[in-house]
């Protein structure tokens, strides 16, 4: 049975972290959902660089964060916050892609 | 957003007195000791190298001197967003030691900083202060106010103390007035190029002399130290130019012998005001209340509270690694804070370390222009028209790009599609077919001239484009508006976001005025 990560996550937003850099976060309901998703590495680096077709050396990190059950992504940034061609000099409006994540819940089926 | 009731209605209603001055400014001063006095030259450059190094005194030293804690207000997140008076006013029956703001951020992006102007309204921003300075002046209650003008260049500065001098004459203010630029002279900045001591945060293109040259505004990020000499001066309010943020609210206490790990990620927490509380806000006030092992966030409207969730969740906030947070010269540690509800909608955090880095660095910030921009706003509801967007503003693009090619114009052309990929651009993962599209046509010229041109003849072109199997043949554009075009004025990029190593605290040079308001004046207007 597929799930969306909807159901599991309370938090899913996207802000600069700094001009140059994009930084996701995704807080999820409970300790239970961040574990299975630690535990499966659901959300990698294959998962983000499709989601956000970007090469993996564009992904600063993934950081997973336990006191708040929150794992976080940065990007680096399409172009500098405010350069001409910029769509986002926020990047408050780039978190869209993750929320079309879905894993199985059952351990067995794998992702 | 209303705002009632005003600083002056307060004391007329509570007549605050200004000798009642708390236990806890009255250990405050004891602490302070030299609170006003000359340092010695030799003291004070033992502080500016080294004020992390001060001497931190023993938890329990700290809890009998501030019994009910160091109590920091922290009004807004960004001077200038506004506050409810109602939450302001009780955390000033708090008796805090200091009231402390930020002003500033690069999320507005580079316009602000090279161009010198602030990004917060002058009407909102002197609402703030008012509140501020009224109340903390009357109560000997330092006030410490960071990135002025948003940006923290000299013209934000300047902008940002006009905006204190016109309270202070309004209110019959007089006071010590510390201000500290955080402009960094551009030949120290060249020198570290030449000397490859720039290093780039990730992500960031390397600079060259020209970029340099061409930035009108260099700022440093700079730390609590500059901040704790003008304390250690006496100054009653402090003016920074662009700093750490968390440093306004970190520099007193940690002068005073707290821990500095403890301070800084209080700061931080502050910085941001009641973002960090449940429900958010960017415009309500909190006090923090740093001990000798902790520190406690507390809300100052009912109408919010602090979780461990609200608050372990704030770290994440716009940084790329929530438990190391980078400064300027070393890094608060979070990998073992804590975060514990208290019950009463407050939250306790323990365990936060600082961790010196040497050499001692700082973050710059630069930006420079270039071009000009005009854009234009359109509609598009034909669906032939949607179909074949991609494909129509290309073959628009080559027909104007040749147009402007013989005519000498220099420029850029964006469309940014809304309905389409307006927000994300080519990263932009859902191929769905919206009804009606958005259509902006965003010129960036080397001149304001050039950029007009393009706009222009990029809008007459695409609304008479005959595309393949066009059926609307009156034309292909709604617009909004007449005029349809608007001139944006210029366009800047960020062109420093570097590391720099910093031998001596004294390119943060503290300026000390005296002002006096003009008798008969007091409370006037």
């Amino acid at each position: 049975m597929k799930k969306n990560i909807l159901e599991v996550a309370r938090v899913i937003r996207s802000k600069n972290s700094g001009p140059y850099e994009l930084t996701l976060d995704i807080l999820f309901k409970d300790r239970k959902w961040y574990e299975l998703f630690k535990a499966r590495n659901i959300v990698n680096e294959e998962l983000i660089s499709r989601l956000y077709k970007v090469p993996k050396e564009d992904i600063l990190g993934i950081i997973w964060f336990e006191p708040v059950s929150a794992v976080k992504i940065t990007l680096r940034r399409p172009c500098p916050s405010g350069s001409p061609g910029d769509t986002d000099i926020y990047g408050a409006q780039q978190h869209a892609p993750l929320l079309g994540i879905e894993f199985d819940e059952e351990e067995s089926h794998g992702f | 957003m209303k705002e009632k009731k005003h600083p002056k209605d307060k004391k007329k209603k509570k007549a605050v007195k200004k000798e009642s001055i708390s236990a806890g400014h009255a250990a405050m001063a004891h602490a302070l000791g030299t609170h006003g006095t000359e340092e010695v030259e030799g003291r004070r450059q033992r502080l500016l190298n080294a004020a992390l190094d001060l001497a931190r005194r023993e938890p329990k030293e700290l809890d009998h001197l501030f019994p009910d804690g160091f109590k920091v207000l922290s009004p807004t997140a960004i001077l200038g967003y506004g506050f409810p008076p109602e939450s302001f006013l009780r955390g000033i029956e708090r008796n805090p030691h200091l009231i402390a703001v930020d002003g500033g951020s690069t999320d507005p992006g580079p316009f602000y900083l090279g161009s010198g102007k602030s990004f917060t309204n002058r009407a909102f921003v002197k609402r703030d202060l008012r509140f501020m300075l009224v109340e903390g002046l009357l109560r000997n209650i330092p006030v410490v106010i960071g990135t002025a003008g948003g940006s923290g260049a000299l013209p934000h500065l300047t902008w940002c103390k006009e905006i204190i001098l016109e309270i202070a004459q309004e209110e019959g203010l007089s006071f010590k007035l510390g201000i500290i630029p955080a402009d960094i002279p551009k030949p120290i900045v060249l020198k570290a190029l030449e000397e490859d001591a720039l290093r780039p945060l990730p992500f960031v293109p390397p600079v060259n002399r020209r970029a340099i040259e061409e930035s009108p505004y260099i700022v440093a990020q700079f730390g609590v130290e500059p901040i704790i000499e003008a304390h250690r001066k006496g100054c009653e309010v402090i003016l920074c130019g662009r700093c750490f943020d968390p440093a306004v609210f970190a520099a007193l206490p940690i002068m005073l012998g707290f821990d500095p790990g403890l301070a800084l990620h209080m700061g931080k927490i502050l910085e941001c005001a009641a973002i960090a509380a449940t429900p958010g806000s960017g415009a309500d006030c909190v006090l923090g209340i740093l001990k000798g092992e902790s520190f406690i966030l507390e809300s100052l409207n009912p109408k919010r509270v602090f979780t461990s969730a609200s608050t372990a969740a704030h770290t994440l906030y716009e940084k790329s690694d929530p438990y190391h947070l980078y400064g300027p010269g070393g890094m608060i540690n979070l990998e073992q804070a804590t975060f514990t509800e208290l019950g009463d909608g407050r939250v306790e955090v323990r365990g936060s370390r600082f961790e010196p880095i040497q050499p001692y660095t700082v973050k710059l910030e630069g930006a420079r222009p270039v071009g000009f921009r005009t854009v234009c706003l359109a509609g598009v509801r034909d669906p032939l028209m949607i179909e074949g967007i991609e494909v129509i503003l290309e073959e628009v693009r080559a027909q104007v790009g040749s147009l402007m090619e013989k005519e000498g114009i220099k420029g850029t052309l964006y469309f940014h599609l809304y309905g389409k990929n307006g927000v994300m651009g080519s990263r932009e993962p859902y191929p769905g077919k919206s009804h009606e599209l958005g259509i902006l046509i965003d010129a960036v010229g080397e001149t304001q001239k050039d950029a007009d041109t393009l706009c222009s003849v990029t809008r007459s072109t695409l609304l008479h484009y005959g595309y393949r199997g066009r059926i609307a043949t009156a034309g292909n554009l709604a617009f909004p508006f007449s005029p349809s075009d608007t001139s944006m004025g210029e366009v800047y990029e960020f062109s420093l976001y570097h590391l720099m190593e910093i031998g001596s605290q004294r390119l943060f040079p503290l300026k000390i005025e005296q002002v006096e308001a003009k008798k008969g004046k007091g409370g006037k207007k």
